[in-house]
């Protein structure tokens, strides 16, 4: 579960990302977050993955209070969620099965456990077959699914996955999408970061909205309209 | 999912990733390498010149010698009086027979060396040679056995002696003063390599943070990579050093008028310098690891 109450952000440089930010995510939910650039959506998604603090209010999540959380505490803070960039951020130099492994065994899990759970993952996003690929063998839309993979890979309770589709034509965004909301199926929370609004209308889920830091609207089954509603 | 250490994973890991990064493993170990063969160079010249003014430095003696009235048992009874005196190391008679003879043999040469043969005894003295343990001291040594009651004067090359000690400090000041600098510059160059090594894997370092990864477990593989290539680089640079060594040693052995070098073996040698190498790699790869690392572990 996220939950944001009245946060702020403020960097060192005088910028007002957050002007009191308040909503909660909870589990199982699917949520879109969406705004135009430089609306704040980048900060609340560094202010989950603890990469920065609030200046001002409380941020939650998966029961750990990022206000005042220890450093030490934030990589386990961090095992709870699975992120996706849009940029894949794959290890170019291991192949797709050395990618996911690399991903389990970062947090400590054992060869038996990687055995067991690397070849489900590759199943679950239909990447089976692909496993001794190097991520530059792959299209663009199966490097996404790797990250996907390995965001699952270490069975998170929530997904945070940053424009997703940013980098993909329409039809395999449209594929990348679906893999989503089956894993939330599967009872993974997830928060999708996107401006693609034809995604985001075709699948009539949670829409959470900002603007210059500020909640504009969030209605479930919510739709995304610059002109009416962003 | 916590896990205790695992040696052999980090171990394992930091061997796959210098073979993986190869390029950048091949230039760290040749600078640790390059730095490690200054150094030696450095020090191994020291410690022959150190080695070479020692045997200088025992082979030095002054005279003293003995009134010609003194009773021949109290002659005797001065070797003990002069051993008892600090920094006296060695003390041998010269009756002066000997010390004619000896005279006599160093004009073997010349044209007139048959006038020397007809040389009274009586012109000589007896004489004691003294040796010193501590050549800085020699003056002080010559000062005390000239108020030995039976000892009319003294023989000292001081000059010598002090121009041995000025050659020996400064010789011994250069070389600490050019190690240091060359650590100094080693360490930096090498941290700049490995941190040049691991801006190149920011992105695997920034994906372990991202996935829940500890500092800890982040660092040790680095850690062991940093310790396996120091490791290479101080047993490569201690054969390399061994072969230059031997093609030195070789020449000046060969060369003419090179009768009076007398270079330590390498093999007397061999311990403390891989030990030294290997500590120094040791430290160099493992430090230059941490500091390289770092910056990319505050995320």
């Amino acid at each position: 579960m996220i939950r944001f109450t009245e946060v702020r952000k403020e960097y060192d440089n005088g910028t007002k990302a957050l002007r009191g930010i308040s909503f909660q995510i909870n589990d199982g939910e699917f949520a879109f977050l969406v705004g135009p650039s430089g609306s704040g959506k980048s900060t609340i998604i560094k202010l989950i993955t603890g990469e920065v603090a609030p200046s001002e209010g409380r941020v939650m999540v998966n029961g750990y209070n990022l206000t005042n959380i220890a450093p030490r505490q934030v990589p386990y803070m961090r095992r709870t969620l699975g992120v996706i960039f849009q940029d894949f951020r794959l290890i170019d130099k291991k192949t797709v099965y050395e990618n996911l492994t690399f991903a389990m065994r970062a947090v400590g899990s054992s060869g038996r456990e990687v055995r067991k759970r690397v070849p489900y993952v590759l199943d679950l996003v239909g990447l089976s077959h692909k496993a001794d690929q190097y991520p530059d063998q792959l299209s663009g839309g199966e490097q996404q699914r790797v990250a996907i993979a390995r965001a699952l890979v270490n069975n998170p309770s929530m997904i945070i996955a940053d424009e997703p589709t940013g980098n993909l034509d329409p039809q395999r965004s449209l594929e990348i999408m679906m893999l989503l909301e089956r894993i939330n199926e599967l009872g993974t929370t997830l928060l999708v970061v996107t401006h693609e609004k034809e995604l985001v209308n075709r699948f009539s889920k949670r829409v959470i909205a900002i603007r210059n830091g500020r909640l504009i609207s969030d209605e479930t089954g919510g739709y995304y309209n610059n002109e009416q509603k962003v | 999912m916590s896990r205790k250490f695992d040696l052999k994973f980090y171990a394992s890991e930091g061997l796959h990733s210098i073979f993986t990064h190869g390029f950048m493993s091949f230039a760290a170990v040749c600078m640790i390498v390059a730095c490690l063969l200054i150094m030696g160079s450095f020090t191994l010249v020291a410690v022959n010149l150190e080695h070479m003014l020692g045997q200088l430095e025992a082979e030095n003696e002054f005279l003293a010698y003995v009134d010609e009235t003194l009773p021949e048992d109290e002659v005797t009874a001065l070797e003990d009086k002069l051993l008892a005196l600090p920094n006296v190391s060695e003390v041998a008679f010269i009756p002066k027979e000997q010390a004619k003879e000896d005279y006599i043999q160093s004009y073997e040469d010349t044209e007139n060396f048959s006038l020397f043969e007809s040389l009274p005894d009586e012109v000589f003295r007896d004489r004691y040679a003294i040796h010193v343990v501590d050549i800085e001291q020699m003056g002080e040594t010559v000062s005390l056995v000239q108020q030995v009651p039976g000892v009319v004067d003294t023989s000292a090359m001081l000059e010598v002696a002090e121009g041995f000690v000025v050659v020996r400090n400064v010789a011994g000041g250069v070389a600490i003063i050019l190690v240091v600098i060359l650590l100094v510059i080693s360490l930096f160059i090498i941290a700049n390599t490995i941190k040049l090594a691991t801006f190149s894997r920011r992105e695997e370092i920034a994906i372990m943070k991202m996935v829940g990864a500890t500092n800890a477990f982040i660092r040790w593989p680095f850690v062991f990579e940093g310790l396996i290539l120091g490791v290479t680089g101080a047993v490569v640079a201690f054969f390399l050093q061994w072969g230059v060594y031997q093609l030195i040693t070789t020449a000046i052995s060969q060369a003419e008028g090179a009768g009076l070098i007398d270079l330590i073996p390498y093999g007397e040698m061999a311990l403390p310098v891989i030990g030294i190498f290997l500590i120094t790699g040791f430290v160099i790869g493992v430090g230059g690891s941490l500091v390289a690392i770092r910056k990319f572990l505050q995320v």
